[in-house]
């Protein structure tokens, strides 16, 4: 056994035993420290002759380029791609204008240049105030913004003496616009001045002469599309700043032009059928997975936000508690009631706890064994015995007791994942919402309490913790009328070459589809909400339509009633009120359109949210666009060119 | 066995393991390099002050190494490795990220760069696996000393931090070298390494790192963003011409035209300030100091000795060269300090670490084995 001394030298036969030769490898290293010394020098050498490159034979060309600056570089920022529906419809464009910029750095007495400008146009404390905000934090070589919007007439004033007021210039630029106001507005967003906390993540060359980025809706998420590439110029200036004359040009390269997946005149008919209500109406095309339609009630002009809106109307609209910037299709998170049913009997049939002609005695509230609580059906003296047909098309709450209790909730949370339900769709539009699908070890994390027998029930008919935004709902629609194809949800329907017109349709965006055991699970399911609608919750909107839907009726809890106490809408205020859900596909045989609709506090599922669905089924289905249907006929106000 | 070399001057350093030629050196540089960071850092006092004790910190280090035989170095290698090793696992899983590069392990009460100490450790670790076998080393030892030398690599390019993987690498790279890796390996390497670049291009660089590259080949493509720092720098440089602009009178650096002209651009400031005739000479001063830790590291004793001092000292070049190379547009923007001068402190104090190594290898020595 040795003894361990680390410090103690190594014995002089151990270093023999392994033959070292000290004195070769003393020489060998030495030879190589030379060598190592020659390719120092060689790399110093390098350094030298590139400073004698630089410093010496183009050092008149440098010290040109430093000596007062003469030579500047100016970005030339891109023209931002249009938005336009899937018909060609223009929902975004730009605007000509004009606005007064001055750099600090060039005039000479900012206070007196600033008393000149006054005595030729009119400037408000606002603008005055906004100048300064602005100029803190550029650099002083830059121009800052003083008035936008500049009339011809206040042009034509200044530029007479221009001359007389170093550092002040007239700067053209493009405004965005959106010729259709409201309408569209929570698809399409808006863009907005550059703020600080996005400068500091910006690539400084890419958006250097930028002034606005695309704040929400497809203006954000497709910002890299639509901007383009910027530009410069070397321009060579006198003293004073003022270009001379161009040395160089790079012209920029304009962004994208989109067309959406939208159609203006479903979103209008959307957004119209919806009036009244706050809530959501998302139209899928099941086949591929884009969005017709996507309104958000209530609604906002965009343009004011453009080039910064007013503190007032911002904090009304922040504050109303209508929340019309809220986006409910995507950020809006709601129980989803029944309209979860169709997707439980599905899970329940995959995992083999009920076989399509199993049936349970409903007598109007469901008990968990060993319990004396009453978990009450919809319906107050039941409806009998029933089987999953009939629990679909009267929405009988206590199959589906049963039928949760059953699966228990981590089999509900395995299948239901698979429609994107609890986590985002993947949507190309910002701010998505997961929403909610529980499981008994999201309690556990989240509540620090364990899963009950009675939250599974809850979860069965959409309730309890259960939360889903109108986008889930719609798109699990689409999967369930496609019998387990699946395709992101998106908004993109083809790009557009702003120079070659040339289009290039966006493919569509496969999910992994859902398999289940059998294919017929599907026709059980289909069929059950064929009935919904034909002789169902919801058969006022099946009387005389020309194609089959397939649907499914929810109401969702606002609050809980207690043991003993009856819902009554007329005795409630109206935010007590319970949510009124819808979710459909039609025609049944071929679906073209999937639906999910959501109004707040609307009451019932099949009074108020089902003839919402039916009419926008119509308009698309049955071209019923109603006043719409010439909203891409009609020229765009002003008789802007759309650029083609 | 404690008999020393008696050296015929410098009483005072030989009392303090110290190598008066080296100290010399790095002393004029850090001087030298407060005087210029006076001036790019826009006179402000602070950061001289502030620098002035870092570098004061960097030498009381560097003293305190030098008091500790080699032999203490040799021990600790493999442990200093090891827990180098995995304190960049803990960075992956838990360090804290910033600038988009997670480097960082945060204990609390400090926050620092586990792949700093790989510096060291990696040339430690080489020149101790190869200190019992016998050199030009084995096909097999040559792999061992490989391997060493690529999984902290792999550990910190994948951070990402290129700089530090690059000296981390270039430092198993010179230890091996300085073994005595036969010269057609040597090529092959190389050729090798060649052949990997399309792949390292598209499996372990990063967007902005790539950038980086294709701004440095083309600089006048981005000239508002990256390229904007390496054609600043050039007219930095080239407006300085032969006796240059003068202490303080850079036009660049003051009027804020060059960027980070007090950190890894400082080279451009000085080169604006003192000229061709100016940066030669500094050129010329590490040079020396090169060629000096080289001198020493070959009169150590021992193999592990003449390893470890000729890969840090190495590493000590390849600071200068490619900071030097990429301000002036020769090399790609790696962000590397120039050593002693740049302001800031992780890297300087890792360096003089190093050097209290180079100097006690050499003040160490025994009159035996001579």
């Amino acid at each position: 056994m040795k003894i361990w001394r680390p410090f103690a030298k190594p014995p002089i036969d151990e270093l023999l035993a392994r033959q070292k030769d000290n004195t070769a490898e003393s020489e060998l290293f030495f030879r190589r420290a030379l060598f190592a010394l020659f390719a120092v020098f060689l790399g110093f050498l390098a350094v030298a002759g590139r400073l004698v490159y630089l410093q010496v034979l183009n050092h008149e060309r440098f010290t040109l380029l430093a000596d007062g600056n003469r030579i500047r570089l100016q970005p030339l920022p891109p023209t931002r791609g249009f938005i336009f529906d899937r018909n060609g419809v223009l929902l975004a464009d730009n605007l000509a204008s004009y606005h007064l910029e001055i750099t600090r750095e060039q005039a000479k007495d900012l206070d007196a240049t600033l008393t000149e400008l006054r005595q030729r146009i009119e400037l408000t404390d606002a603008d005055i105030e906004r100048f300064y905000r602005l100029a803190r934090r550029a650099p002083p070589y830059t121009g800052v913004p003083l008035r936008f919007r500049l009339t011809d007439e206040e042009i034509a004033r200044l530029a007479i003496d221009l001359y007389q007021l170093p550092g002040v210039d007239i700067k053209a630029d493009l405004t965005r616009r959106y010729p259709l106001g409201a309408l569209g507005v929570h698809a399409i967003g808006y863009v907005g001045r550059i703020d600080e906390t996005e400068m500091t993540k910006l690539d400084p060359g890419q958006y250097s002469g930028s002034t606005h980025i695309g704040k929400t809706g497809v203006e954000r998420s497709y910002e890299d599309v639509l901007r383009g590439r910027t530009g410069w110029r070397e321009v060579e200036t006198n003293a004073d700043g003022r270009p001379l004359r161009v040395l160089s040009r790079t012209p920029p390269t304009p962004g994208q032009h989109l067309y959406l997946s939208i159609d203006i005149r479903l979103q209008a008919v959307a957004e119209k059928v919806l009036e009244g209500h706050n809530g959501a109406i998302v139209a899928l095309d099941p086949r591929n997975g884009e969005i017709l339609a996507l309104a958000s009630q209530p609604v906002y002009d965009p343009n004011p936000f453009v080039n910064g809106i007013d503190f007032a109307s911002y904090r009304a609209l922040n504050t109303s508690k209508d929340k019309p910037l809220l986006n409910r299709a995507l950020r809006g998170i709601y129980p989803p009631g029944s309209t979860i049913k169709p997707l439980m009997a599905l899970a329940g049939l995959e995992y083999g706890v009920v076989n399509r002609h199993s049936g349970v005695f409903c007598p109007g509230f469901y008990r968990l064994p060993g319990s004396s609580h009453r978990f009450r059906d919809w319906k107050r003296g039941g409806h009998g015995s029933v089987s999953m047909d009939r629990a679909l098309a009267q929405s009988c709450d206590v199959y589906f007791y049963d039928l949760a209790l059953k699966l228990g909730i981590d089999r509900v949370h395995e299948f239901l994942d698979k429609f994107s339900m609890g986590r985002p769709t993947g949507v190309d539009l910002p701010g998505e919402k997961g929403a909610l699908l529980p499981s008994q070890e999201w309690k556990r994390r989240v509540q620090k309490q364990p899963w009950f027998g009675g939250d599974s029930l809850s979860a069965g008919i959409g309730q309890g913790y259960f939360l889903a935004t109108p986008l889930q709902l719609a798109h699990a629609t689409a999967v369930i009328s496609q019998q387990g194809r699946s395709f992101k949800p998106r908004v993109l329907h083809a790009t557009e070459d702003p120079g070659t017109r040339v289009k290039t349709p966006e493919p569509p965006r496969p999910l992994s589809p859902v398999t289940v055991k059998n294919p017929r699970f599907w026709d059980a399911v289909i069929t059950g909400m064929i009935h919904v609608v034909e002789g169902g919750t919801a058969h006022k909107i099946g009387a005389g339509a020309k194609y089959r839907i397939a649907g499914k009726t929810g109401t969702a809890q606002v609050f809980t009633l207690r043991q003993n106490q009856s819902y009554n809408a007329r005795r409630l205020a109206k935010h007590l009120l319970d949510h009124a859900l819808f979710i459909a596909f039609a025609p049944v045989d071929e679906p073209r359109i999937a639906v999910a609709v959501i109004a707040e506090h609307g009451g019932g599922g099949s009074s108020t949210a089902a003839p919402l669905a039916r009419k926008v089924m119509d308009a698309w289905l049955l071209n019923k666009y109603g006043d719409f249907a010439t909203i891409g006929a009609q020229p765009a106000q002003d008789g802007q060119p759309r650029g083609d | 066995m404690a008999s020393r070399v008696e050296t015929e001057n410098g009483k005072f350093c030989k009392l303090l393991y110290l190598d008066p030629p080296l100290l010399l050196g790095l002393l004029t540089v850090s001087g030298l390099g407060l005087v210029v960071l006076y001036s790019a850092g826009q006179r402000n006092p602070d950061l001289v002050i502030g620098q002035a004790i870092r570098l004061g910190l960097g030498f009381v280090i560097m003293l305190t190494l030098a008091q500790l035989p080699p032999r203490y170095f040799r021990f600790w290698s493999p442990w200093i490795y090891l827990v180098g090793i995995l304190l960049l696992l803990a960075v992956m899983v838990a360090g804290d990220i910033s600038k988009g590069a997670q480097r960082w392990l945060n204990l609390g009460v400090v926050r620092f760069q586990p792949s700093e100490i790989m510096k060291l450790a990696v040339p430690m670790m080489v020149a101790w696996f190869f200190a019992d076998k016998p050199l030009p080393p084995r096909w097999h030892h040559l792999l061992g000393g490989a391997l060493i030398t690529v999984i902290p690599f792999i550990l910190i390019a994948e951070q990402p931090d290129l700089g530090t993987a690059l000296v981390v690498g270039c430092a198993g790279a010179f230890a091996l070298f300085m073994a005595g890796l036969s010269w057609f390996l040597l090529i092959g390497l190389a050729g090798a390494l060649a052949a990997a670049i399309p792949l390292f291009w598209m499996y372990v660089m990063h967007d902005y790192q790539r950038q980086r590259v294709l701004t440095f080949l083309d600089p006048e493509s981005d000239p508002l963003g990256t390229g904007y720092h390496i054609i600043q720098s050039k007219i930095a440089i080239g407006s300085g011409g032969i006796y240059g602009k003068g202490w303080l009178n850079g036009t660049q650096s003051h009027l804020d035209f060059l960027p980070e002209g007090s950190t890894d651009f400082i080279f451009a400031a000085f080169s604006e300030e003192f000229g061709l005739v100016g940066a030669c000479l500094l050129l010329a001063l590490y040079f020396f100091i090169v060629a000096r830790g080289l001198y020493m590291a070959s009169r150590a004793p021992d193999t592990y000795t003449r390893l470890l001092g000729g890969s840090l000292i190495l590493i000590f070049f390849l600071y200068a060269f490619v900071n030097s190379g990429m301000v002036s547009g020769l090399l790609p923007v790696v962000g590397l300090p120039l050593p002693l001068f740049s302001y800031g402190g992780t890297s300087l104090v890792t360096l003089m670490a190093g050097f209290g190594m180079v100097m006690s290898l050499y003040t160490h020595r025994r009159t035996l084995t001579r």
